[in-house]
């Protein structure tokens, strides 16, 4: 094994930086529940609802993506 | 990297156990030779980028040609996604957004052709790139702020002062909202890129586990789910990203919340 510590940091850092997608699973699993238990009160009213749905959805996964790109950046960028 | 290897090369494919490396798809290479690549080198980009426009254009231009009543398979495709972008940005933007809805269309079908295409086995997906999609995503966000402040004046910077917030408030969400404006094109161009680049490394990641002959079915049928789950995630950050950008028109076309 060879290697120096500061790649180390980096590897372990990549791995940490992996938790942020627990984060966006929350958030994009609470905006399709809540969705769908409004939906299935008023399904008549849900069909134009999709639309904000998938822009919450892209809002609350955009946050996980950049965890994505930090483990990216230290893997390959530093 | 130096030219010409790849990424398994380096990283000794025996100590890490993989035939090839998950991410050496994403290698952009020269098609002809081994020469560097410039500005105007044909790259495996450029083969790939054609053919989306190839495929658009046999879509929506030689497959609508025919203006049938009962329309044929092509011609009912073009028409799906004709009517599918123009009610989402009817609903999203309002009448008046209308005017760019050939902008929102060509970018939907830009990407969610080289996103599908991206999907077909050895090739490459020019939408995992962030330089391809920054571009797409600078270019929607340049348009709109230009656009806010031709159609708006110095009103547009009213989409930072948020009315409907107490008093005390407005200041401190006006900081939060100058800086969220700012990060859109970010994770506009990111969402698309990583979520692209993130699907099509774990399929590969899969593939390279189908080799071990124990756990190769397991490994077969988790490939086949994750082809499905990305042929759903294609479209889907396709049509997120040109709901986005309808988002981004609307806010530029009414600012006043």
């Amino acid at each position: 094994m060879e290697g120096d510590i500061v790649q180390m940091g980096a590897y372990i850092g990549a791995g940490l930086a992996c938790t942020g997608m627990g984060g966006a699973a929350v958030g994009v699993g609470h905006v399709v529940g809540n969705f769908l238990s409004g939906a299935l009160r008023n399904p008549s009213a849900a069909g134009g609802q999709t639309a904000t749905m998938f822009i919450g959805i892209a809002f609350a996964e955009a946050l996980g993506i950049f965890s994505f790109l930090v483990a990216l950046l230290l893997m390959f960028a530093v | 990297m130096k030219e010409g290897k790849t990424l398994a090369d380096t990283k000794d494919a025996a100590e890490t156990g993989l035939v090839f490396h998950p991410m050496d798809q994403f290698q952009v290479k020269p098609l002809f030779g081994d020469g560097p690549i410039g500005v105007f080198t044909v790259t495996n980009v450029t083969l790939w980028m054609a053919l989306t426009v190839l495929v658009i254009v046999l879509l929506m231009v030689v497959g609508a040609r025919g203006r049938n009543i009962v329309p044929t398979r092509m011609q009912s495709i073009a028409e799906l996604a004709y009517g599918f972008v123009y009610k989402m940005v009817e609903d999203v933007t309002g009448k008046d957004g209308l005017v760019y809805f050939p902008y929102i269309m060509t970018l939907f079908m830009f990407i969610v052709v080289a996103n599908f295409l991206g999907l077909l086995p050895m090739a490459f997906t020019t939408t995992s790139h962030i330089a391809v999609t920054a571009v797409m995503a600078m270019a929607v966000f340049l348009a709109v702020t230009i656009l806010g402040f031709v159609k708006n004046g110095l009103g547009f910077l009213s989409v930072f002062w948020i009315s409907s917030a107490p008093l005390v408030l407005r200041p401190i969400l006006a900081l939060i909202e100058v800086i969220s404006y700012f990060v859109r094109p970010v994770s506009h161009s990111i969402r698309l890129a990583g979520n692209m680049m993130a699907g099509h490394a774990v399929i590969k990641v899969f593939a390279a586990f189908a080799a071990v002959t124990l756990i190769a079915p397991a490994s077969i049928l988790a490939i086949t789910a994750m082809y499905a789950l990305e042929t759903l995630v294609s479209f889907i950050q396709a049509y997120v990203f040109a709901i986005l950008t309808c988002v981004y028109l609307r806010d530029a076309l009414h600012p006043h919340h």
